[in-house]
């Protein structure tokens, strides 16, 4: 599996990350460089073992689904980089 | 009176509490200590002096009476990961623009409860990905050590190369830090001082900016063992806002360093000699066995077969992370925005423009591992592998209670040598790496002075919940090794 141009786009337009075209084919060898040294995992044998997604075997604390703050406006907006009247200004989404 | 940045942590707490000195005088000293030489390396991003000085005078207050905390006017650095309210928090990247948090990070949360003092925030490699903390978008730190007779810049290691350095040129008494894939533990190796990651979940990542969150866990890095012991120790502790915080207690770790090592059995694995190592590593390491024979432990050979896959495992688990926590950067409710055509070309811009080399490499892998069609081949398969590498710790506990390893393959090594070659940069966390991925507590403890005078570490992995014997075998290597180098 080898990582070409167009699937750089690809996945540079998935990531939302401009890339200028001129850095492209650099970028696809540095994605390569990675991808075909992290091909030596195709080594393990893998089979029967179950995919480990968390250090730590413990089931997922449950909470109540209850408001436990909140009148805190003026706080979520402060570092907004535009916001007017209470709310968060973003560039126009739909025509 | 001596100079109160020769005082370590616990020597420092003894002071303040036979009222040799107060916190306010304390204080002032670190920040001399930051004005004078933070120019040249770099280390603080934001120096809150006005800050620590209301923090340490109100240390002063509780202290005088009576309510001193186990920390009470202990002035530290904090790694500019964690967020810390109404104080700039930029993750070292500039994504994050002006962002002042509107919360405290658990961590710190617990550090103030007990009485410590905020010096400033500490540089590091932008979002936590390097080990060289040359990805700093702010300028990288400098080691304060140098080669015997060269004046060559030299990196402090990283991600938490900010911390290290400000440690070992006591620019504070302990810094806090993370550590995803070794971030913890190859500084403190680069610069003589102690390092500990903890067991996965016993620090609360509630506030801390999120690198790989199935791998990502703070601990401090400090100037010696015990220093260490009383830091973690504040630094731990059950928090409902982590979903993956352990609801356990949290131990006596400076009773635990009291403990020693007779009979006990310490794991050596065959395969932590990798190709290229010096001689003088490998050296230290014979040298570490000896010591803990001489205290009465026993020596066993181990077998982790398959520490050569945790790496290229670490490569697609930790990226795969990233991608989606760093999609939150959209420029839209926090941190910086660069304005485009329509909304789509502003997210583009906004994280073209704020996201470093680095980052923007490892995001694109891990969409790439996530993406249809390479899903199974590749982040399904290293996770599969994370579990057989979990399996090897699992099979070594049944033949030792703890396992020393070099911490890093080398040195302390120059800025700019490393940083064209990414795989040659990731094999930095080569023997770090594997106790992230297993959840597993692991110190690093500085052991010697290499050929040119730089520091060289040894690590201790210990089995899940047990830094208890983590610090057993880490007081009697200190004691053994009785580093004193200075930068």
């Amino acid at each position: 599996m080898s990582v070409d141009d167009a699937t750089v786009r690809k996945i540079a337009r998935l990531a939302r990350i401009e890339i200028h075209e001129d850095k492209v084919t650099k970028m696809a060898n540095e994605l390569n460089g990675i991808l075909n040294w992290i091909e030596m995992l195709n080594e393990v044998d893998v089979n029967g073992v179950e995919p480990m997604a968390s250090a730590v075997a413990i089931a997922l604390p449950m909470r109540d689904d209850a408001v436990t703050d909140g009148n805190i406006q003026s706080s979520i907006l402060k570092n907004a980089p535009k916001a007017d009247s209470g709310f968060f200004v973003v560039p126009k989404s739909v025509e | 009176m001596t100079k109160l940045t020769e005082l370590n942590l616990h020597q420092a707490l003894s002071g303040l509490a036979a009222g040799d000195f107060t916190s306010t005088e304390l204080t002032q000293s670190y920040l001399n200590s930051i004005e004078a030489q933070n120019a040249s390396l770099n280390a603080y991003l934001v120096v809150t002096g006005d800050k620590a000085l209301e923090m340490a005078r109100a240390s002063d207050a509780r202290r005088a009476v009576g309510n001193a905390g186990a920390l009470e006017g202990i002035p530290l650095g904090i790694k500019d990961l964690f967020c810390t309210k109404g104080v700039r928090t930029t993750a070292a990247s500039k994504i994050l623009g002006e962002f002042a948090p509107e919360y405290e990070s658990s961590v710190t949360t617990n550090l103030w409860r007990d009485g410590a003092v905020m010096l400033g925030k500490l540089n590091l490699d932008e979002f936590a990905m390097g080990s060289s903390n040359e990805t700093s978008a702010f300028g990288n730190v400098t080691n304060p050590w140098k080669r015997k007779g060269s004046n060559v810049a030299l990196t402090p290691g990283g991600s938490s190369g900010g911390s290290a350095a400000a440690v070992a040129a006591h620019m504070c008494l302990g810094a806090t830090a993370t550590d995803t894939g070794g971030s913890i533990r190859q500084p403190a190796a680069f610069t003589g001082t102690v390092g500990i990651k903890p067991t996965y979940g016993r620090c609360s990542r509630y506030g801390i900016v999120a690198f790989a969150s199935s791998l990502d866990q703070a601990g401090p890095i400090a100037r010696n063992v015990k220093d260490s012991a009383i830091m973690l120790q504040s630094m731990m502790g059950h928090d409902a806002k982590d979903s993956t915080s352990l609801n356990v207690a949290v131990p006596d770790l400076v009773a635990a360093m009291a403990k020693g090592v007779k009979g006990m059995k310490i794991g050596i694995p065959k395969e932590y000699r990798v190709d290229g190592m010096p001689e003088e590593i490998e050296n230290l390491w014979q040298q570490g066995i000896a010591w803990l024979k001489d205290a009465g432990a026993e020596i066993v050979d181990i077998s982790l077969p398959h520490t050569k896959y945790a790496l290229p495992a670490y490569y697609i688990v930790a990226p795969a992370e990233a991608s989606s926590n760093l999609a939150r950067y959209d420029g839209m409710r926090f941190g910086a925005r660069v304005e485009g055509v329509d909304l789509t070309d502003t997210y583009e811009k906004s994280r073209a423009t704020g996201f470093g080399e680095e980052v923007k490499r490892r995001i694109l892998i891990g969409t790439y591992v996530l993406s249809a069609g390479y899903y199974d081949a590749y982040y399904l398969r290293a996770q599969k592998v994370r579990a057989r590498i979990l399996e090897d710790f699992t099979n070594a506990w049944t033949k030792c209670d703890a396992i020393l390893t070099p911490t890093a393959p080398s040195a302390a090594f120059g800025l700019g040598e490393k940083s064209d070659d990414p795989i040659k940069m990731y094999l930095n966390d080569v023997f770090t790496v594997t106790a992230n991925l297993a959840g597993l507590p692991a110190i690093s403890i500085p052991a010697a002075l290499d050929v040119d005078g730089l520091p060289l570490g040894l690590q201790i992995i210990g089995k899940a919940l047990d830094e208890e014997t983590v610090y057993s075998v880490a007081s009697v290597m200190e004691q053994a090794a009785n580093f004193s180098a200075r930068p």
